[in-house]
Parts: structure tokens; C-alpha cells; sequence
């Protein structure tokens, strides 16, 4: 059941995550660099990094899914790249919004860490079409496993490459070759955040599987209460969907 | 008034709009699952009014047959 520690889940998010920003808006000290859009790195930052986290979690969940053809792996894989390109999409604004205050321009083409976030950005919009265009359910699920473990693979090889890759403009938060490593007082808000996004990460998709399982279900009821009145057409396919076909 | 606005550091405006954006992206999707949740309520009230349909029917069917059955013997079909 994916219901299960649902409220305390919530709670834990609001609490980290609320806590996390309110130290960085008064606590953590102003950059000497960047000034105060510094801050935008508090939401900016662990945004991206549970973002590529989420994209990877549904490639091993893909993997799952291709060794044991269990849907429930595919409904997972599924529902982690959903999460992930909603943050994703979120990384991209407020990107956008810090290089314009940093840099004074919305997008820097010829910096690597942000046209490589693109491109996996879209490599994954691309997900959701591919599914749609495959009518038969196992195949759907199939070519989808197989799409989100590569893509999957893409994105910490992407990281590496991006990471090796001179120059960069892009500061770099968490290493200290840059000279872009954080002091305390930044460290704490900044992990916190990173706590709390991935709890929040955790609390959507636990929510999404509640739902669509639910709904499943439901499918799945409607569907037995639909033979049992002698209504033959109700064991017919189920509308076409991205989503993965959960009857239970 | 005037000593707040001096307070106020340079950029404080992008980093409003970076935290609003996260906040408006976070309320969307909580307002869609919440839509998509009115409609699995929607859907469980028809089952339950199916399921309720489905228990009274036997009940009936004692009662209809002797008004669903044409005296050729065949039973018409009722929804």
C-alpha cells in the first residue's frame, strides 16, 4: 500500500522543507559573489539534483520491470520520470530566473551544465508521446522500460561529462575545486533543503501511485461488476493511455 | 517605509519570483490530483449505486418475471 505513512510523510516535508527556507531567507549569510540571488540555489539546486535522481530511480525501476515483467515496476518507473519532469520543468524557470539576475541573460548556450539539462529535459518529454503511440499495453510497457533505462544511463554519464567539461560559468555547489564550496552556516540549509525535496519527491509519487492504483482498481471493479450484469463489451481493451494499464 | 525599502537587497525580486515558481508548480499539481481525486469519487458513487442496483435486483426479479415474461416464454432483457 502506498497510502501507508502518507500523513507523516507530508508532515516531514512541510516541516524540512519549510525549515530549509526559512534558514536560507534568514540565516544563511549573502554570498559575496552573487549577492542575494544566491538564495535561488536553496530551491534551485536540490530541485535538479532529486529531478536526475527521479530520472535514474525510473531507470533501475525499468531494469525491475524488464527482468520480472512486473507492472507494478513499470507503474513505478513511470510515475518517478512524471515527478521528475515536473521538477524538472521547475529547475528550468528558476534557472532561468537565477541566470538572469546573475548573468543577465534567461539562457547560456554555451554553458554545458545548462544545455545538457535541457537535453535530458527533453529526451524525457519525449516519454510520455512514446508511450501514448503504443496501443498494445505490453508493448507499451516494454519499449518504455527500455527507453528509461537508457535515458537513465544518459543522465549520470551526462553528469560526468559536464563535470569534466572547461570552462564552465556555472558555479559548482557542492565541490570545492571551483571554489564554489559552501560554508556552514550555507551547508546546513542547503542539505536540509536537498532533505526536503527529496521527501517531498517521495510524498508526490507515493501519492500518484495511491492514485492511479486506485483507480485501477476501480477499472478493475467496474469491469467484474459490468460482466456480472452480462455485459459482454465491458471485457473489452481499456481506452488508450500513456499511463500504464493497472487493473486489479 | 522608506528604511524597509532600503533593506530590501538587490535582486530580492528574482529570488521571490524563483520560490513562487516552485510554490505555483507545487499548488498546480496538488489542484489536478485533487481534481483527478473528484472524479475517482464520482466513479466510486456510480459503482456503489451499481452494486446497490445489482443487490435490490433479486429481490425484483421474482416480481418482474411474471411482467417480463410474454406468454411465448421470453424474457425481455431489463437494464
Amino acid at each position: 500500500m502506498y497510502s501507508s505513512k502518507l500523513r507523516p510523510l507530508s508532515l516531514a516535508t512541510v516541516v524540512v522543507l519549510g525549515g530549509a527556507f526559512v534558514l536560507a531567507a534568514f540565516t544563511a549569510p549573502i554570498d559575496s559573489d552573487q549577492g542575494f540571488s544566491q538564495k535561488i540555489f536553496y530551491v534551485h539546486v536540490p530541485m535538479a539534483i532529486v529531478a536526475l535522481g527521479g530520472f535514474v530511480f525510473g531507470g533501475i525501476e525499468a531494469v525491475r520491470y524488464l527482468r520480472t515483467r512486473d507492472p507494478k515496476h513499470d507503474l513505478r518507473s513511470y510515475t518517478a520520470i512524471h515527478m521528475s519532469v515536473i521538477l524538472g520543468l521547475g529547475v528550468l524557470i528558476t534557472g532561468g530566473i537565477w541566470a538572469r539576475a546573475a548573468w543577465g541573460v534567461w539562457f547560456e548556450w554555451r554553458e554545458a551544465t545548462l544545455v545538457s539539462f535541457l537535453i535530458v529535459f527533453l529526451l524525457y518529454c519525449t516519454y510520455q508521446p512514446l508511450r501514448f503511440s503504443i496501443a498494445d499495453p505490453e508493448k507499451q510497457s516494454r519499449y518504455a522500460a527500455v527507453f528509461a533505462v537508457t535515458a537513465g544511463a544518459f543522465v549520470p554519464l551526462n553528469f560526468i561529462a559536464v563535470r569534466l567539461a572547461e570552462p564552465y560559468i556555472h558555479p559548482r555547489v557542492l565541490n570545492n575545486t571551483t571554489g564554489g564550496a559552501l560554508p556552514v552556516d550555507m551547508k546546513i540549509p542547503f542539505y536540509l533543503a536537498l532533505v526536503g525535496m527529496t521527501l517531498l519527491f517521495i510524498t508526490l509519487w507515493k501519492l500518484e501511485m495511491t492514485h492511479k492504483l486506485a483507480r485501477g482498481r476501480l477499472r478493475g471493479l467496474q469491469r467484474r461488476l459490468d460482466l456480472a450484469a452480462g455485459d459482454r463489451d465491458a471485457a473489452g481493451p481499456a481506452p488508450r493511455s500513456a499511463a500504464p494499464q493497472v487493473v486489479a | 517605509m522608506t528604511v524597509l525599502a532600503a533593506n530590501i537587497p538587490d535582486n530580492s525580486g528574482y529570488v521571490v519570483a524563483a520560490y513562487l515558481v516552485f510554490l505555483l508548480l507545487l499548488i498546480i499539481y496538488l489542484a489536478i490530483t485533487a481534481y483527478r481525486l473528484t472524479g475517482l469519487e464520482r466513479r466510486i458513487g456510480d459503482l456503489t449505486a451499481q452494486v446497490d442496483a445489482a443487490e435490490r435486483s433479486p429481490a425484483d426479479d421474482g416480481a418482474d418475471d411474471a411482467a417480463t415474461t410474454d406468454p411465448s416464454g421470453v424474457r425481455e432483457h431489463s437494464a
